[in-house]
């Protein structure tokens, strides 16, 4: 009885393991960006996988009210700094962001400045269900129960950063 | 009724046949099986739901010789087909059509089987093969609208495989599973119509097998009186029923054709009409018709209750939903079968019909949207007090709201808006999800307890008579055989 059991799974395997992502779906599951290119206050929208990224420049206003929130009264408490990941020598640089474009709420993009809207908090606004998320991806107000995810990504170079799945 | 079997072979060709294969005597049987002579309308919709699950299929198979599943090319391919196919323009429209006509006359069969009990024993398992046809019509459909890979086929289907995500534990690998990759991409397209492609034969093999039950069973009937004398109470279904289901079928043709042909995209979105655009979410994310009731209860649920949170709990809303039609037989606790009998299920029921069909509006609107406004709008001013608590004030003029953000300090970050007051679509959609559930999981128990039926009729023959006006024949009389 178990062996024949273990044969049935052993045979089913193969056809429950074939729907997960293929070999050549995996491997494009990474992408280099150059943001020199992001213009200042601006963003711009990376897709990897199907899955959408913004990267965006943000001004030294922008960064001020990431900075000057109180963490403790957020739904879901991050400071500025936790959301960046560092250079190859260690420091920070507050003016990139990179965060992941998908609703935490039920997965739309949200808007952002290149589409009008920034939403109450000056980040961006998911236009399905109204979540507000401010200029550190944040969430703010409305539905989405978290912030917007920091992607696994890694500074290459001075200007290019490697964005993960 | 399955009763003995009245074929008889009388060619040399067909006694051939019944001794090896008695197929010939299966279609006799079917078709001449005894039935309930009071059936109405409502009990013609079987047969339309037959005659819409072979148009679907049929169409269905044509537009997948035209059809390319690649998320470069479907998009156009569709186009396509409207355009440059021969009559393409027509099975496309019909098949678009056609689920929405197929979902409409399900409806109205399902409620035909709540309102006169056809969900009770006997006929427990043809309702919860019922319920399976269903279930898979709405996988079926949901499937087969991500095909054409509108905008609205994109996100839609986004949003339903993030529910699925939401499920504790296995979430995420199911999900991925279901997308074949990080998003909904080539992989899920290809799955998809596959999945779309097998889906309706096994719908039909379920479909074979809800006929069966009810043929071993006996149709219901608007009474709810089981059959007590075949001859008095039955006709065979060939021809008085084929008759009735073929003019019910007339009707309800032109019904369908009036959509494929002077409305073919009312049913649809427009934004479907846009090709399917990752980095650009539409701004209202809508179900097709036929789902809204079960999105409204997905987003009613705004609520965390215990440790559970509400979007995991809208989900198991919404799912129960639909779960809780598989064990009605069992929870309904009334002996009769018919709500004719049933004074105040009755209504109890027209309501629960009415709150399905407002599930429907509300799950078309935005939960936060207002259907009516308490007051005129006026102006709100938001800051951040000293103690860094979110505060508001409301004032009715602009100057006044001016001049209280001016007197504020910059730090304050105060900001004028609309503040609208008013009637949501939400706490409706939460009344109508509450009265759902309350029908099922307390009226339907506990009204077969205290309710006190009115008299039933003694036989379908009876209610018959009765109602055509006809004095019951004298017991001299032999029993007529057929119907009056």
């Amino acid at each position: 009885m178990a062996v024949a059991g273990g044969g049935v799974a052993a045979v089913a395997w193969p056809f429950i393991q074939q729907l997960a992502p293929a070999a050549d779906t995996r491997a494009l599951s990474s992408a280099e960006v150059d943001f020199s290119k992001v213009p200042l206050g601006g963003e711009i929208r990376v897709l990897i996988g199907g899955m959408p990224f913004f990267v965006r420049h943000r001004t030294d206003v922008e960064i001020q009210e990431a900075r000057n929130v109180d963490v403790a009264r957020l739904r879901d408490p991050q400071t500025d700094d936790e959301r960046l990941k560092p250079k190859a020598d260690g420091t920070l640089n507050p003016a990139i962001l990179v965060t992941s474009g998908t609703c935490t709420h039920l997965g739309c993009v949200p808007v952002g400045p290149a589409q009008g809207t920034v939403g109450d908090f000056g980040g961006w606004y998911c236009p399905c269900h109204g979540s507000h998320y401010d200029t550190s991806g944040r969430i703010r107000k409305g539905p989405a129960p978290l912030n917007l995810p920091i992607p696994n990504y890694t500074y290459t170079s001075d200007t290019i950063i490697k964005i993960a799945l | 009724m399955s009763g003995p079997s009245t074929y008889e072979p009388k060619m040399g060709i067909t006694k051939w046949l019944d001794a090896r294969l008695p197929i010939v005597r299966l279609g006799a049987d079917v078709m001449l099986a005894p039935t309930p002579k009071n059936l109405n309308y409502w009990w013609t919709f079987g047969g339309i739901l037959a005659l819409c699950l072979v148009t679907q299929i049929v169409t269905g198979i044509i537009l997948a010789m035209h059809y390319v599943a690649s998320t470069d090319a479907a998009f156009a391919s569709v186009e396509r087909i409207r355009r440059d196919v021969d009559y393409g323009w027509l099975i496309q429209s019909i098949h678009a059509t056609g689920a929405s006509m197929f979902f409409l006359a399900v409806y109205v069969h399902m409620f035909r089987g709540l309102y006169y009990g056809s969900y009770k024993a006997p006929r427990e398992i043809v309702w919860i093969l019922g319920c399976v046809i269903y279930l898979l019509m709405m996988a079926t459909a949901f499937m087969g609208y991500v095909l054409p890979w509108g905008q609205m086929s994109f996100h839609g289907s986004a949003v339903i495989t993030n529910l699925i995500g939401a499920i504790p534990l296995v979430g995420p690998t199911v999900k991925t599973y279901l997308m074949g990759g990080p998003a909904i991409g080539d992989a899920t397209l290809n799955r998809f119509f596959s999945l779309h492609y097998l889906l309706p034969f096994v719908i039909a093999g379920v479909v074979a097998l809800h006929i069966w039950g009810f043929h071993q069973t006996g149709n219901g009937n608007p009474t709810g009186v089981s059959v007590k004398d075949v001859k008095k109470d039955t006709v065979p279904f060939h021809p008085y029923y084929t008759v009735k289901d073929a003019f019910a079928i007339l009707l309800f043709l032109i019904l369908f054709a009036a959509f494929v042909f002077y409305f073919p995209n009312a049913l649809g979105h427009a934004d479907n009409s846009i090709e399917a655009n990752p980095l650009q979410t539409p701004a209202h994310i809508v179900p097709e018709w036929y789902l809204l009731p079960f999105y409204a209860i997905l987003r009613a649920i705004t609520f965390d209750i215990g440790p559970i949170p509400a979007k995991l709990l809208g989900v198991i809303a919404m799912f129960g939903s639909i779960g809780i039609l598989f064990v009605l037989p069992w929870l309904d606790r009334s002996k009769v079968r018919s709500m004719r009998y049933r004074p105040f299920a009755q209504q109890l029921f027209v309501l629960f019909v009415l709150a399905s069909i407002g599930l429907g509006f509300c799950g078309a609107n935005n939960p936060d949207d207002l259907l009516f406004k308490f007051r005129e709008d006026k102006l709100a001013v938001s800051y951040t007090d000293t103690t860094g608590d979110a505060q508001s004030r409301i004032f009715d003029g602009f100057d006044e709201a001016r001049q209280f953000q001016n007197s504020l300090p910059a730090t304050a970050g105060a900001s004028i808006e609309i503040s609208a007051s008013g009637f949501k679509w939400l706490w409706i959609s939460q009344a109508l999800s509450a009265y759902y559930f309350l029908y099922f999981l307390v009226i339907m128990p506990v009204l077969g307890v205290i309710e006190k039926p009115k008299p039933r009729p003694a036989s379908i023959a009876e209610s018959v008579r009765k109602k055509s006006g006809k004095t019951p024949p004298t017991p001299v009389n032999a029993a007529p055989q057929h119907a009056e």
